[in-house]
């Protein structure tokens, strides 16, 4: 990457609302893969529909803007986008333009190992567009995603590297997920980011030319497009040569971005207040309620992770990934178990498990109880951590309890002084010459004879009370 | 004398004491519809199978006042598998798959409509000359206008053929044409009946009411119509009042006010008519006889100026909303689609074809009031002017019950009339009074109270926020003290 220019990104990124119903209908909010079945004349703009506000997506706007950090207004309330075009069948978006639902916020994000913060310039509750598809002389329009509720979330021009961008993005999807706002798959393009960057040369108090990346699907997109624009602009600005104001548009099949249009003058939206929807209030007991149902989120965890648990900042960001996983997590340890071991057991062994299943670690049979179990049959030395890995892969493979499998597979240690010490009897008359001849100095001996009472108890002598044990006859002797 | 000229009162015990049928009354409604409709085309669409199929199925319906009753309602609301037009060319084809709610509610009671009346395309305009069928004239006198924009509705119940019809009311698009053609015209509070299925004009003032003959009337249309709609945000809780078995004439104590300036003498020295004069003189009339029902009656002073701007902030805000809510019709998804190479020519081909030269000069309007440049000398202070007007209002229905004043300052105009003088006090104090109750969503409601030149003249009321109760009462009271109740065109009274 040159280094002679500074990079400033700034993101808009859409995230689809879950919700029952849509931002402005009755008709079904859910994935659909046949076209125009989830609408209803209100989607459609028939003449004499009237717009009426799902409250479930309401709230949870307001959820997101105090997860972000954000000032709530007073009232909630809405405006309208006036533009002609078939994705909007009103001609016109319902939308918050004068009174979003959060501004000013803020998150915290660890670009690698380092803290950043991003502000949050706004966020507002919005309808989704339908979907077109332009063929040579026809196109054709998909009305589904037509007024799914859309949370945009706008970041300060704050963003300095792809890195960032990409820390900022899965931060931010993260705490969608947290939450329960959306499912934030970008897959089924419910989590869309529009990129704005701009360079200037180092040192430079004045922002460059900003160029415009509409509508990238994927996370790695996001990256490319922003890595392959930092390289586009770089080299035209070494040249001497200056960077237009225009929109333009990120192929992935090519890696490169394409020029949509020049942006002119900003387009007149005309908003005006929504006279439909009366202003909501929003009260100190919603926002308490509201309040109360953000988990802990991502980064507080990771923090406390380190800190209380002195996980490595690595551990932490695995186990956090998700809510459910840290919930997994926090359940083990409060059965007194070792943070480092949980944490441990939880990021190689469950959630390989987990990931190579893709499934939920809710779904996963190995339960909390059952890890609680396993680690503690190690604890006591019931079993040895090379056995309980393989308890393990027996627990999922047979759907049965650690318990369960240690006594059905004898694999349970004999930590039973007494019959050690029978065997350690038996082993020493077998050997006598050699127990006699016993150097405390030298430990091959001693090492014989555990060798000996493992063969004799088909390895479930507990090794180190073994060893101890031994050691104590063979001294004994020697008196 | 038919069953169809009398109240609907009168009408619904009729149908219980079996005096007559509803099938009867339908085709006698129908016979008319059709009959007049060379004359005064109130109709868009006569809906003659629908309602003779519709009369047959009563027997499902429980008993209710409006069971069995031929209604029209206004070409601007949503009617399922009927052709809705809102009078333009735009809709011209358009058949909805949804009813407006409060045909749904019509329905449930055995209303039976008759047919979709013709209106000042997209409720724009208030002559009733300007729907793409051609121009509805005044049962009074062919030879002049009925006003609009509900001017179908208004003719329909001015030249008997129904008894009430729907309208929509959005500065005074019931209450003026009411007015010339010497009929009962209501619009509630702002919420107190649902707007969806209503086509919107301009959201923000955009009611729904009815036309009737007699004030008891427009109670039990309330009755069957009011309430809250999950589909409608704006609209009002249940109030849980019968407003028919409620209405009472008992309103000693009660105090009206008018505004001075408005019907001051001395404001329309220069444009003094015999009409007008006639008008003032039977406007104080009304007021003895109010004083003697036992009303207190008051003279309040009004800025002056604020009551000249009503027409301004009036046409500011209606064609600013108008120009966002008519942006769905573009011919992609209903009504006529033109031709064009790209989605943006169908769409701009659709437009340029299907909206009169009228229309487009409101929509050009409205987009220039709600330009970034223009949107706070233009869209934003006619807002605050409308809610210094609203604010004054709200002041004064602490005090009053009701504000009276005459509903127009002349009766209804020839089509040949000179166009009037829109900057004139006479044009902007008589003529534009109506759309306070638009602007602060305040009950209002036009009666008969006279003839002038043979032409009907209209007293408007308008009470404070949600008290339809008590402007349905004063209204009541002081038809009581005429003789205009029940009244047809050409004079002829029910009673």
């Amino acid at each position: 990457m040159n280094s002679k220019y500074e990079v400033t990104i700034g993101l808009e990124v859409h995230c689809e609302v879950m919700t029952t119903s849509k931002m402005f209908s009755s008709a079904p909010n859910n994935y659909n893969e046949t076209a125009n079945e989830n609408i209803c004349e209100v989607d459609m703009g028939f003449p004499g529909i009237l717009p009426v506000a799902n409250m479930e997506a309401v709230k949870k706007s307001i959820m997101m803007a105090m997860a972000l950090n954000c000032k709530l207004p007073e009232y909630m309330y809405f405006d309208r986008k006036n533009y002609y075009y078939p994705d909007l069948p009103k001609g016109y978006q319902i939308t918050q333009s004068t009174e979003p639902v959060g501004v000013n916020g803020y998150i915290n994000v660890y670009v690698n190992d380092e803290v950043k913060k991003i502000d949050i310039h706004d966020i507002h509750l919005e309808e989704d567009t339908a979907s077109l598809d332009h063929y040579e002389t026809y196109s054709l329009i998909d009305y589904n995603r037509c007024s799914v509720p859309l949370l945009e979330t706008v970041t300060e021009p704050c963003i300095h590297s792809a890195d960032e961008a990409l820390a900022f993005l899965d931060s931010l999807r993260r705490i969608f997920l947290y939450t329960k706002i959306s499912e934030a798959r970008t897959d089924r393009g419910q989590m869309r980011c529009d990129v704005n960057i701009s360079l200037a040369p180092v040192g430079s108090d004045k922002l460059g030319t900003k160029v415009e990346m509409k509508n990238i699907n994927s996370f790695s997109n996001v990256k490319d497009a922003i890595l392959y624009e930092i390289k586009r602009q770089s080299e035209i600005l070494d040249e001497g040569g200056t960077i237009i104001m225009e929109t333009r548009r990120y192929d992935d099949s090519t890696g490169k971005t394409y020029r949509m249009r020049e942006k002119v003058e900003g387009v007149d939206y005309k908003y005006y207040v929504e006279p439909n929807i009366p202003p909501y209030k929003i009260t100190d007991e919603l926002i308490s309620e509201l309040k109360s149902k953000i988990p802990m989120l991502q980064f507080e965890r990771i923090n406390k992770y380190i800190t209380e648990y002195d996980l490595s900042l690595y551990d932490a960001s695995i186990l956090t990934k998700n809510i459910e996983t840290a919930l997994y997590f926090e359940d083990v340890i409060s059965k007194n178990i070792d943070p480092k071991i949980a944490a441990n057991w939880i990021n190689t062994r469950i959630l390989g498990h987990v990931n190579k299943e893709e499934i939920s670690i809710n779904d996963c049979t190995f339960k909390t109880d059952d890890l609680v179990e396993l680690i503690g049959y190690i604890n006591k030395g019931t079993i040895s951590t090379k056995q309980a890995k393989d308890v393990f892969y027996k627990c999922l493979d047979e759907n049965k309890k650690p318990s369960v499998v240690i006594k059905e597979n004898n694999m349970e240690q004999i930590t039973d002084t007494n019959e050690i010490l029978n065997v350690i009897k038996e082993v020493i008359e077998e050997n006598m010459e050699l127990a006699l001849s016993y150097d405390p100095e030298r430990g091959r001996t001693v090492d014989f004879f555990v060798g000996q009472i493992m063969k004799k108890t088909r390895g479930k002598a507990n090794p180190k009370a073994a060893m101890d044990l031994i050691k104590e006859e063979l001294l004994k002797l020697k008196k | 004398m038919s069953y169809l000229d009398k109240t609907l009162e009168e009408i619904s015990s009729a149908l219980k004491n079996g005096e007559v049928t509803s099938e009867d009354l339908v085709k006698e409604s129908i016979d008319r519809a059709k009959k007049y409709q060379e004359k005064y085309n109130s109709f868009v669409t006569i809906t003659e199978d629908k309602a003779l199929s519709q009369v047959k199925e009563l027997d499902k319906i429980s008993d209710n006042p409006l069971k069995g009753i031929p209604y029209a309602i206004k070409d601007n609301f949503s009617t399922k598998g009927i052709l809705s037009t809102a009078s333009s060319n735009i809709l011209k084809d358009y058949v909805p798959f949804f009813n407006a709610t409060v045909v749904d509610k019509l329905n449930n009671c055995g209303s039976i409509m008759i047919g979709k009346s013709v209106l000042d395309e997209l409720a724009m305009g208030g002559t009733g000359t300007t729907g793409h069928t051609g121009t509805v004239k005044n049962p009074w006198d062919e030879k002049r206008l009925i006003g609009g924009s509900s001017a179908g509705s208004a003719a329909a119940v001015a030249s008997g053929i129904v008894p009430f019809s729907i309208g929509s009311d959005t500065g005074d698009s019931i209450r003026k044409p009411a007015c010339y053609g010497g009929v009962v015209g209501y619009k509630p509070t702002y919420g107190r009946i649902s707007r969806f299925g209503l086509f919107a004009f301009a959201s923000s003032l955009d009611h729904v009411g009815c036309f009737t003959r007699s004030v008891s009337d427009v109670a039990y249309i309330l009755d069957a119509l009011k309430g809250r709609d999950e589909k409608d945000m704006t609209s009002l809780p249940d109030d849980n009042i019968s407003y028919s078995k409620n209405l009472t004439k008992d309103v000693k104590g009660k105090k009206l006010f008018y505004i001075k300036d408005i019907v001051d003498r001395e404001n329309y020295k220069d444009s003094m008519d015999e009409e007008l004069d006639e008008i003032l003189k039977n406007f104080d009339g009304i007021i003895k006889n109010c004083e003697d029902l036992g009303f207190v009656v008051e003279a309040v002073d009004f800025n002056k100026e604020l009551l000249k701007a009503i027409f301004p902030a009036y046409i500011t805000i209606s064609c600013a909303e108008a120009t966002s809510n008519n942006s769905n019709l573009t011919g992609i998804i209903f009504g006529p689609r033109a031709q064009g190479k790209s989605i943006d020519e169908v769409m701009f081909n659709s437009r340029t074809q299907g909206f009169s030269e009228l229309i487009k000069r409101r929509f050009v309007l409205g987009s220039y009031i709600l330009q970034k440049e223009n949107q706070e000398r233009l869209f934003l202070n006619a807002g605050r002017v409308r809610r210094l007007i609203v604010e004054k209002m709200t002041e004064l229905f602490k005090k009053y019950d009701g504000m009276i004043l005459p509903a127009s300052g002349s009766v209804a105009p020839t089509f040949k009339s000179e166009t009037i003088d829109k900057l004139s006090d006479r044009y902007l104090l008589l003529e534009n009074h109506m759309a306070i109750g638009n602007f602060g969503g305040f009950p209002s409601i036009t009666i008969p109270c006279g003839l002038v030149n043979n032409m009907p003249i209209g007293l408007n009321i308008t009470s404070g926020i949600k008290k339809d109760l008590e402007l349905l009462n004063i209204a009541y009271a002081i038809e009581d003290t005429m003789n205009y109740k029940g009244q047809i065109a050409g004079g002829v009274k029910s009673e």
